[in-house]
């Protein structure tokens, strides 16, 4: 995805001379082209995130449209103060990019994992945080993030190409209706390809419905989402985020509010460290019934 | 003396706007006014300026509505319910106030980004911004200083209010001297210092500094007294967060009154 999203920014600075680079020292191996293409444009501000957040939010307010890259973690923790008050409180166009949010770092360890990030940013005022699932939501999410003009945050994971059986959405995608589905499952972020693979040759796949979303927050169910889980009365939530403040309980409140009857809604999602122990990013999946062997078992307990 | 009225003016402002709201945050208004009359009273129309130190809103309001940035109407809601005046500059209110402050340490990033974006685009004018002395503790007083040095913001210019008294004590007490010449000097800043309740003295160096293009972003040490111009509040910490009795403001009134001539 992040060579993707690399080539997507390169067409867009083509275009547009008010869009401004700036890294956290980060970006080996990937945003060299972007760097020469750019020149001045593209400032490294060092490792010093807070600064880096100000920085962009004094551009901003000269009229650039800045995006500040780091990894996840290190562009959501550190200075969470900064985009809450330099960027939100003054809906400034700036848009942070972190690269490997959930467990994508893996190995790396917790430093490196970004499973609260959504928590942390979905909720603060003017923001919108995208969370793409595979690599054509992702360019559909960059389009809207620069047309928008106000803060962001663009979790970078590894998307894989979209299942031919979805289309894109504006609140993600989604599959076909299908008035003899018994399950609704809701996704979001590169997550959702295990979904995908465990749904590839599922003898249930022709009784679900699927919807990515890759937006967050959500302040209202989608319609044709909320029709899904009025036929099916069941719900499956999968995302690779804590179950505190994500698209779990996004949903589950919305489905209340609502007042949907639900038979059955089970939220898979980030368990964070219960053994205590580091792996990869699928070894962590697992751990958190995230992984396609798991997700399989769930869905086939709907039926 | 050219500038004893206004100063003289704006700190009675000043303090019947805290009497008004029985409010605190007194003394660094009162140790910062005269830096903010020689910024703002003598800005030029490209020039940008962030308060870093928020908490010294009422100095912010009190100089910005003398030269019609904030009306009369407003200052009378100040510190009341919905209000665009609280008391820390709120976001989106003011064009001249560019930025909510209140959280330290935020206003030289913010005002480094400004000069950044005036440099790419070749723009003119001076970007301010103000702390306090006890406000360079923050870590990002040290990233945003490394970052305009190293990215050659010379139309970058910062005021260090430096009153000696932080929160809950002397600053030399607490982390020493974080707002010391030669610590800025060694990163790289072009330093001056000069008494910050002579406003000819801060305009000459402004005057300096402004045109002085040498690659340097520019810092001037303000050196200033806390709660200046009432004697029993000067270089009193608890004049960081006490409000003024009645008698206490008409203590107040009547030394203003000598010693400004007003």
């Amino acid at each position: 995805m992040r060579k993707h999203f690399s080539a997507h920014i390169e067409q867009l600075i083509d275009q547009h001379d008010d869009i401004v680079f700036v890294t956290g020292d980060l970006g080996y191996n990937a945003l060299e082209n972007l760097g020469v293409k750019m020149g001045n444009r593209f400032i490294n501000a060092g490792v010093a995130e807070q600064n880096m957040i100000g920085v962009a939010a004094g551009m901003a307010s000269q009229g650039y449209r800045v995006i500040c890259y780091s990894i996840a973690p290190f562009i959501v923790y550190r200075c969470l103060e900064q985009i809450r008050n330099d960027l939100c409180f003054h809906n400034m166009p700036v848009y942070l990019v972190g690269n490997g949010g959930g467990y994508g770092y893996g190995i790396m360890g917790s430093s490196h994992h970004a499973i609260e990030d959504i928590a942390c940013l979905s909720g603060l005022p003017n923001i919108r945080c995208y969370v793409p699932a595979f690599v054509e939501d992702m360019h559909v999410c960059l389009d809207e993030m620069f047309a928008r003009r106000a803060p962001a945050y663009f979790r970078l994971g590894l998307g894989k190409k979209m299942p031919e059986y979805l289309s894109i959405r504006d609140f993600g995608a989604a599959g076909t209706e299908n008035q003899k589905s018994e399950l609704t499952i809701v996704a979001q972020s590169p997550v959702a390809n295990n979904l995908v693979a465990a749904l590839n040759g599922h003898p249930f796949k022709d009784r679900v419905e699927l919807f990515i979303v890759n937006k967050m927050p959500v302040h209202q169910l989608p319609g044709e989402l909320s029709a899904s889980i009025a036929r099916t009365k069941n719900v499956l939530t999968i995302e690779e985020h804590i179950s505190i403040g994500g698209l779990g309980s996004a949903v589950s409140l919305l489905v209340n509010e609502n007042s949907l009857p639900i038979n059955k809604f089970i939220s898979l999602h980030a368990e964070g460290y219960p053994n205590g122990l580091i792996g990869s990013q699928s070894y962590h999946q697992q751990i958190s019934g995230l992984d396609e062997e798991n997700i399989s078992r769930i869905i086939n307990s709907y039926f | 003396m050219e500038h004893e009225k206004l100063q003289g003016e704006l700190r009675k402002k000043i303090l019947s706007l805290h009497k008004m709201a029985n409010s605190g945050h007194i003394g660094c208004s009162l140790s910062c006014i005269d830096i903010m009359i020689s910024i703002l009273k003598y800005k030029e129309p490209d020039d940008s300026f962030i308060l870093s130190k928020g908490h010294a809103a009422t100095a912010l309001y009190t100089i910005l509505n003398e030269i019609g940035e904030i009306p009369d109407e407003a200052m009378d809601t100040f510190y009341k319910n919905a209000t665009t005046l609280p008391a820390h500059p709120a976001a989106l209110k003011y064009p001249a106030i560019p930025f909510a402050t209140g959280s330290l340490g935020h206003g030289l990033p913010l005002a480094s980004g400004i000069a950044k974006a005036k440099k790419l685009k070749g723009a003119a004018g001076t970007s301010y911004v103000l702390m306090s002395d006890g406000e360079t503790n923050e870590g990002t007083t040290w990233e945003g200083a490394h970052f305009a040095v190293a990215n050659k913001l010379d139309n970058l210019l910062v005021f260090i209010d430096k009153n000696r008294l932080q929160g809950f004590g002397n600053t030399a007490d607490i982390l020493g001297d974080t707002a010391a010449a030669k610590v800025w000097d060694a990163i790289g800043f072009e330093v001056m210092e000069v008494d910050g309740h002579n406003i000819n003295a801060m305009l000459d160096a402004r005057q300096i500094m402004t045109g002085n293009k040498n690659g340097k972003p520019k810092l001037i040490i303000a050196n200033t007294i806390k709660g200046k111009g009432i004697d029993y509040m000067e270089n009193k910490m608890e004049w960081h967060y006490l409000p003024m009795s009645e008698a206490q403001y008409n203590d107040a009134l009547n030394r203003i009154k000598i010693d400004y001539n007003v």
